[in-house]
């Protein structure tokens, strides 16, 4: 991984800090590809995310993202939030609450006139199987609708990369599974990078490609989810992901 | 009756406001996202007027206003007369004394929007001004009118440092307030109860419509 390389579609990231919470992590993320973050709270997988939305400014770093330099700790360059093309799904989905779903959806669309705006997020909420809810208010709407308005929200800012911050934590399992299979069906249609923060398993395995295990602030153990979930590298990795142990040595064995 | 009383003291209240709530907006947004060291001195100097005695605040008021002060001075150059006993002196002393009444609920609203919803704004690409107009303000809306009616209200019932600052002058510092007392010391009760009851009326359809208001929000946004 060479942070200093720009690519097309990819985004890199490299974070060190030794306070207020010690971060040391790098990763990068092709278009088209979802990676998962992994770790339990406090594992600075949300701030990771943060950072490469411009919510979060670390004291050291790099963020790159389809060529151009979001932040870099070192010649000073930090470009805000609102200038980053980034869609985000928050974990409480903070859905603009005085909006019906289409203007929220159509307060990311910016510059063009309001019927043009409009149209759009009609078609993005249709695409979200959201069609007959454009004018209802989130009070009005269940949890998966509600993330679906986000989703829709975070893709009508014509993302260069989406960031997804435990997109499923706040519904019950069943709409949680009916969620991510549509996540799946939608994710062959995402040309940008995902990264996907989440503390379930199920997640990974069903939408991510590649998964970081991350603990205290570093990456313990990245590379594609086949490869960390059957080989493990340490006894923590294997603890964090809730693996048996006996399944651990006899991968473990085999190898 | 006294019609020009009950005329100024609606024009007083309706200036306030519209004085008031604009720097009680930015103020009152600033305290709601910013920490800093002193805040609560801060804090504490602006809720000041809700504890000191109207006559306290009223006599730093009138040495503020007098010749003697570089405010009264300023002032007395660039308009050549004094704010003693003037309207626009009575106006400077009803903003000073609503400020806690205006800031606090305004302060409230904005500390009630969950920071998720700013991360939102910015993540949509939002500028500083559209998240503002389009997110923050109506969201903070009914603390806005909260403070807004508190501070009309207030103003209409002001009475000591009213007294102090603007004297009782007729058509030019002679509040409904202070013309009741006048009517009392005159032995003129019927007056006294006519415009007492008048007041009255005005306060509760003022505070019943910030709460009707409110509340019609409140299940908007519900």
């Amino acid at each position: 991984m060479d942070n200093d390389v720009a690519e097309p579609g990819v985004v890199t990231v490299r974070l060190n800090q030794k306070s207020p919470i010690p971060l040391d992590a790098e990763l990068s993320v092709a278009a088209g590809e979802i990676l998962a973050l992994v770790g339990p709270s406090g594992s600075g997988k949300t701030t990771t995310l943060r950072t490469i939305a411009g919510l979060y400014r670390p004291n050291g770093g790099r963020v790159m993202c389809n060529g151009s330099v979001w932040f870099d700790s070192e010649s000073d360059i930090w470009v805000p939030a609102r200038q980053r093309r980034v869609g985000m799904v928050l974990q409480s989905y903070a859905l603009f609450p005085h909006l019906s779903a289409v203007e929220n959806v159509m307060e990311a669309l910016s510059d063009s006139p309001a019927e043009a705006r409009r149209a759009e997020a009609a078609a993005l909420l249709s695409r979200m199987h959201l069609d007959g809810l454009a004018d209802r208010r989130p009070a009005s709407l269940s949890g998966g609708q509600q993330q679906r308005v986000a989703v829709a929200r975070a893709l009508a800012r014509r993302p260069e990369v989406l960031l997804l911050d435990e997109p499923f934590s706040a519904v019950d399992r069943v709409t949680r599974r009916r969620l991510r299979a549509e996540l799946v069906e939608l994710r062959r249609e995402l040309p940008m990078p995902v990264i996907l923060v989440t503390h379930d398993l199920d997640d990974v395995v069903r939408l991510a490609d590649r998964m970081c295990v991350m603990h205290a602030g570093r990456i313990l153990q990245a590379g594609t989810v086949e490869d960390v979930m059957a080989r493990p590298d340490s006894a923590t990795v294997a603890e964090l992901l809730d693996l048996e142990g006996d399944h651990v040595s006899a991968t473990a064995s085999r190898n | 009756m006294d019609w020009e009383a009950l005329w100024l003291t609606l024009r007083l209240g309706g200036l306030t406001v519209l004085v008031l709530i604009p720097l009680a907006i930015a103020v009152g947004r600033w305290l709601a996202v910013t920490t800093f060291r002193g805040k609560a001195v801060t804090e504490a100097a602006l809720a000041l007027p809700l504890v000191l005695p109207p006559t306290v605040l009223g006599f730093y008021l009138l040495v503020a206003f007098g010749s003697g002060s570089w405010f009264g001075q300023t002032f007395q150059a660039l308009f050549g007369h004094s704010l003693v006993f003037t309207f626009e002196g009575l106006l400077v002393a009803s903003v000073i004394v609503n400020i806690p009444f205006a800031v606090q609920p305004i302060q409230r609203a904005f500390e009630a929007i969950a920071p998720d919803l700013r991360d939102a704004a910015a993540t949509c690409g939002l500028s500083w001004w559209r998240m503002i107009w389009r997110i923050e303000l109506p969201l903070a809306w009914p603390g806005i009118l909260t403070g807004a009616v508190l501070t009309f209200a207030h103003t209409l019932g002001e009475f000591g440092v009213v007294l102090m600052v603007g004297g009782s002058i007729p058509g030019e510092t002679k509040t409904v307030a202070i013309a009741i007392y006048d009517r009392v010391q005159a032995f003129d009760d019927g007056a006294a109860a006519k415009m007492s009851a008048l007041l009255l009326a005005i306060s509760l359809v003022a505070i019943a419509l910030s709460y009707l208001l409110t509340q019609r929000i409140g299940r908007r946004h519900g």
